[in-house]
């Protein structure tokens, strides 16, 4: 925010002068002028006669430092959808969305574009009371433009508190951009929110330094507090069919993108399916030393109907590709099994599969943290146990 | 064609750990990088400019000893480089961080600028869409092909959860790239040489005409309120025995699972 002389307002008649403490008014060219002295104190407004002296907000600005708070409230979750149809981490975030809402005593609403209202309906029967439904042809595909510049003006209209969007490629790349223009901070891929119960600030958990160490985010002056939150982390609430809520069409006028999507190319791997969709994931780290160890592995997690995964730092060996990845910079999984082997078990990899049910690991290292968040670890050479399972399981099923 | 690299110098973060008794960072004879996905930045730069022609210049924010950064860009071929460093920077997270981008772009003016997707330190992909949002220009986030680039627009493939979209847009435009966009050049000798002998400009935050309110810990909205080591699961079970019995052991547990 700045203070400033409307030059032609001014009569030149010098009454502001003395208003101010720190001599930033000056005359120039028979005019008042606010110089780099001025301290933002405030004192010589309301003083000029003619209404020439005002606040000014700087470009991108959104108000004074300190935002009143108690004018927000609320929680809100983006729902994101890909051809019509909103993605499964939306019901992840009602689930989240609910419980802090219902913390603080609050609504929860989703934000719907480009998608019918079908979905919307389905948005409230898994937690949502409220779904402002945006419907124009712009907003079908995903252009960061016009989602931005929407779900802001949203904001700015009905001021929630809390604003959740997926951190998948589509809320990662435009939730950025609505913080920026909002002056608002946004906290990237959080695996844990709650709400501080002293002062109400929601607190945003996220791993960082590539996932070593977990922190603890607060936004506390401004608002609304924005995160994003990865996928198949949160549990998604309970479904009821009956579930009423209130379904908002909102205007979409002048809505423009300078992007274009021209096609969609469609190429999901197999791999990355059934990591997300098996019972069993059978899991590589940099213990297995050699990449044939994946080829020991492959058959353990063939003979068990399993997938094959991998810790970042196989991956960084070149000894199996990136979409067998598993952590925080690869896929986020949760099958009823992971079994790990040779893996450490760093926190970045951790994160991508410590909500599995049962975790098995083996290591040869009996301090290896990965042991930590087993609920079976065997300490033992991978090339002994693993070929030994295999056996087994072989003559188990005859 | 005037473009921009944003870079930044990170720790090797799969060395950074935490000392459980003070839960501050152990960051002693940790090295510093270029961050990796920069790397695919400058080197996506590059190329782009071996096809349009104009110049790369590379900025980055941080301490002065950030210049060595800079200095391998211009090793691998970028003409030119700009260190953003004032004590008044420190404590920026992505919106101080973003904006002090921005302001600096600005004054160099761009038709392009292109950052990789994210940092390996914080991981939080924010800064480049961030920026673009500062400068008022369209950008396109995690980038894996560029189709084609003319002087007034480009067309590029995106990485997406279910495949790619194939994008195009006007020019300026901000890109974030992957790092299978292309394989980064290593520096040559000559590249080297220009490194070494390179004059790096110098910016504080009154040569960018930064608003102070918008810069540092004041201009940053978030805070951190603590770090701590990742809590574990209690019920942590070693299997015992022979080998043979651990195995037997799994295997009747896995039975149980009705896995087996």
């Amino acid at each position: 925010m700045r203070i400033e002389v409307a030059g032609e307002k001014c009569t030149g008649c010098e009454t502001c002068l003395d208003s101010c403490p720190f001599t930033a008014i000056v005359m120039k060219d028979g005019k008042a002028f606010i110089n780099e002295y001025c301290q933002l104190c405030r004192a010589c407004l309301g003083v000029c006669p003619e209404g020439a002296i005002r606040e000014v907000l700087e470009e991108g600005e959104e108000g004074p430092e300190v935002q009143d708070l108690s004018k927000y409230a609320g929680v809100w979750i983006f729902a994101e959808q890909r051809d019509g149809k909103v993605a499964s981490v939306a019901y992840e975030l009602l689930g989240a969305g609910r419980r802090l809402a219902d913390d603080r005593r609050a609504q929860l609403s989703a934000v719907l574009f480009g998608a019918p209202e079908s979905e919307a309906l389905e948005l409230i029967r898994w937690g949502a009371d409220r779904v402002y439904v945006a419907d124009n042809p712009i907003l079908e595909r995903f252009n960061d433009e016009p989602y931005a510049e929407l779900i802001a003006l949203l904001i700015r209209e009905h001021r929630p508190e809390i604003v959740l969007a997926g951190a998948t490629p589509i809320g990662r790349s435009f939730f950025p951009r609505v913080a920026a223009r909002l002056r608002t901070g946004l906290t990237a891929d959080c695996t844990a929110l709650e709400i501080d119960q002293d002062t109400g600030n929601l607190l945003q958990i996220r791993p960082a330094f590539g996932g070593n160490i977990m922190a603890t985010i607060l936004c506390p002056n401004n608002r609304p507090q924005m995160a994003t939150v990865r996928p198949r982390v949160m549990k998604r609430g309970s479904y009821d069919e009956g579930r009423k809520g209130e379904i908002i069409h909102v205007k979409t006028e002048g809505l423009t993108s300078r992007t274009r999507v021209l096609e969609t190319i469609k190429e999901v791997s197999e791999i990355t399916v059934n990591l997300h969709e098996t019972d069993v994931i059978v899991s590589g780290g940099r213990g297995l030393g050699d990449p044939k160890g994946f080829k020991l592995l492959g058959e353990l997690a063939e003979l068990l109907g399993g997938a094959l995964g991998a810790s970042r730092a196989a991956v960084d060996e070149g000894w199996i590709s990136y979409r067998h990845q598993v952590g925080q910079t690869g896929k986020t999984v949760c099958p009823k099994i992971y079994i790990a082997c040779g893996i450490s078990g760093a926190v970045q990899h951790l994160v991508g599969m410590q909500s599995s049910d049962v975790i098995i690991a083996i290591n040869k290292n009996p301090e290896a943290p990965i042991f930590n968040v087993a609920n079976y670890g065997i300490v033992g050479d991978v090339y002994e146990i693993v070929p030994m399972l295999i056996r087994k399981i072989k003559e188990a099923k005859g | 064609m005037n473009i921009i690299v944003c870079i930044k110098q990170v720790p090797d973060t799969a060395e950074v750990r935490i000392n459980p008794e003070t839960n501050t960072l152990i960051r002693d004879g940790v090295a510093s990088i270029i961050n990796p996905y920069d790397v695919h930045a400058i080197e996506a730069a590059l190329q782009i400019r071996e096809k349009t022609g104009g110049r790369v210049t590379v900025i980055t924010m941080g301490p002065p000893q950030a210049e060595a950064a800079l200095r391998e860009a211009i090793a691998m071929g970028a003409d030119d480089a700009v260190l953003l460093t004032d004590r008044a920077f420190a404590g920026s997270d992505t919106w101080a961080t973003s904006y002090t981008l921005a302001k600096a772009v600005e004054k160099l003016g761009a038709d392009m600028v292109v950052c990789g997707k994210q940092a390996i330190d914080g991981d939080t992909a924010q800064v480049g869409p961030e920026m673009a949002e500062f400068l008022n220009i369209p950008h396109i986030s995690y980038v894996r092909r560029i189709e084609d680039v003319q002087q007034k627009s480009i067309r590029v493939q995106r990485l997406m959860d279910d495949g790619s979209d194939v994008v195009e847009s006007s020019l300026p435009i901000l890109l974030t790239v992957v790092k299978e966009i292309n394989q980064p050049r290593l520096p040559s000798l000559k590249g080297k040489m220009a490194a070494k002998k390179a004059e790096i400009r110098k910016w504080a935050s009154t040569d960018i005409a930064a608003d102070a309110d918008k810069i540092g810990l004041k201009g940053s909205p978030t805070q951190v309120k603590n770090i701590f080591a990742p809590e574990t699961k209690k019920d942590r079970k070693l299997l015992e025995g022979s080998p043979e019995q651990q195995v037997d052991d799994l295997l009747r547990e896995l039975r149980g699972l009705k896995c087996v």
